[in-house]
């Protein structure tokens, strides 16, 4: 009787054991989904702005196609990628070609000194540090989601409940403030 | 961080329970005060619902009336777009919902946070601290007060505001009362408990203050804060900004002193009154927040407006 009791309330204690870890790892693993779908929305935000800074560069500096084939190249680029590893690369391109762009730009008094181009310019630097900010926070939920998951007892549970696909981390790219100084004696 | 969130959840609610007691007590006396033996139910009565509108307002409302009475106004699309941006990232690479992000017209440099969870949450900055500062030192800044919102700081940092404010007022109207209350009542009596129970008060309020917000709440958040930009030296440059300026944020008062990311009343040797407002010390000394943030990544290099804060 006793016996039986005591067996009862272990089980009881095993099962909530095993629905609290269970609850915690959909948690950490939603987490990274909704982690990743706010890069989604950063980068959509910069693909949106990008064909108006195309139109006004035309405005006063049409012959500067090269640059601005550029831009739209690679802003196509980075819309068709999927995976962690395409998205960062072509991420990196279309930074190359912004920053191009903005660097013919300078020969433009004219461009420079339009509102719509400053704003536009405002708005993209802010959204490229979102862009870093979203990875950022990517990055740390499957840091947790990879540690809740790897932990005894939690693995078993994981690996019962195949909670077990490898997320992929992204790179760190140091700005150049932060990277490392050079020391030379 | 969890720890800390729902220990912040428990203080806020033993905090309630205790302002509550407070206030019954006092409309106790007020009541024994003004209407003699028989006066003190409608004295407790009318401190009941006192407290109960005082209670769901500094948990509702609280953060507008902490942001109206800095004279805080929230910023429009078109405006300030570094600081709407750096808002904007910062809740992103946190993981919470964004803040509303305000704005207060002074030339005194400071900023809070406020609000009573993540989802009702506001970051306010001084438009002072907002000129004087770079792109990675406002980072540093608004990651400090995200850190805040994060813990749910200011959910007790706002209680802490409105309730200490009720209590200063009930101590002036205590102080009214044994000035104009009804003598035949055996008033010498009651003015003795009064004098003693007002000079209670404020080292109370005072301890209060400092219990709820604790130095290691402020370490807690700058090292938070840098965890979140990943950058120490941009706090710690900010805060040797905030340091330097001698202009305090007059609308900030003894209730709302200790939102602040730096104490906003000044209390140096020398100053006037120095030893009594240093009771109401809110904040550890910069200098040792700073020396923290060091210790994180080497030592920063002052800047002036507009550089990049950088190691030595």
């Amino acid at each position: 009787m006793w016996i039986g009791i005591l067996i009862g309330v272990l089980v009881l204690l095993i099962i909530g054991f095993v629905v609290f870890l269970y609850n915690k790892l959909v948690r950490y693993r939603n987490r990274v989904e909704n982690a990743w779908h706010q890069i989604d929305v950063q980068l959509n935000r910069r693909a949106d702005l990008i064909p108006n800074l195309v139109e006004t560069v035309k405005g006063y500096a049409s012959h500067e196609r090269e640059t601005l084939e550029g831009v739209t190249k690679a802003r196509t680029a980075m819309m068709n990628a999927s995976t962690v590893g395409e998205n960062a690369q072509a991420e990196g391109m279309l930074s190359g070609a912004l920053k191009n762009l903005f660097a013919v730009a300078e020969a433009y008094p004219d461009l420079k000194a339009n509102q719509n181009f400053l704003a536009l310019q405002e708005e993209l630097s802010g959204t490229e540090n979102k862009i870093a900010y979203a990875r950022q926070f990517y990055n740390d939920s499957v840091m947790s989601y990879d540690i809740a998951r790897q932990k005894f007892p939690a693995n078993v549970i994981a690996g019962m409940f195949k909670f077990t696909e490898k997320r992929e981390y992204f790179e760190p790219e140091t700005p150049d403030y932060k990277e490392v100084p050079k020391v030379s004696f | 961080m969890y720890e800390q969130i729902s220990s912040n959840k428990w203080k806020s609610m033993l905090m309630m329970f205790f302002f509550f007691v407070f206030v019954l007590g006092i409309g106790y006396i007020i009541g024994r005060a003004w209407g003699g033996s028989d006066g003190w139910y409608f004295g407790i009565i009318f401190a009941f619902i006192f407290a109960l509108i005082m209670g769901l307002v500094s948990y509702y409302r609280s953060d507008s009336i902490a942001l109206r009475i800095s004279g805080a106004r929230e910023v429009g699309d078109g405006e300030y777009p570094r600081y709407r941006h750096t808002v904007e990232g910062l809740a992103i690479a946190a993981g919470i919902p964004k803040p509303r992000a305000y704005i207060i017209d002074s030339p005194a440099p400071n900023a809070f946070a406020t609000g009573r969870n993540p989802e009702h949450s506001a970051i306010a900055i001084t438009t002072g601290l907002l000129e004087m500062l770079n792109d990675q030192e406002l980072e540093g800044v608004v990651a400090h007060e995200m850190s805040h919102i994060k813990n749910y700081d200011i959910l007790i940092m706002c209680l802490t505001a409105v309730l200490v404010g009720t209590l200063i007022l009930l101590s002036d109207i205590l102080l009214r009362t044994f000035w104009f209350g009804d003598d035949d009542s055996g008033g010498g009596a009651w003015i003795m408990l009064i004098a003693i129970v007002l000079a209670i008060l404020s080292p109370i309020i005072a301890q209060l203050i400092k219990l709820s917000i604790g130095r290691k709440r402020e370490f807690l958040a700058d090292a938070n804060g840098a965890l979140l930009t990943r950058y120490p030296p941009g706090l710690a440059s900010a805060l040797w900004k905030l340091q330097q300026d001698p202009r305090q944020f007059k609308r900030a008062n003894k209730a709302t002193a200790h939102m602040f990311i730096v104490q906003p009343l000044k209390t140096e040797k020398g100053a006037r009154g120095g030893w009594f407002n240093r009771l109401f010390d809110t904040h550890p000394p910069i200098e040792e927040r700073i020396n923290r943030l060091n210790q994180m990544s080497g030592d920063f290099v002052p800047t002036q407006t507009g550089e990049t804060p950088t190691v030595e």
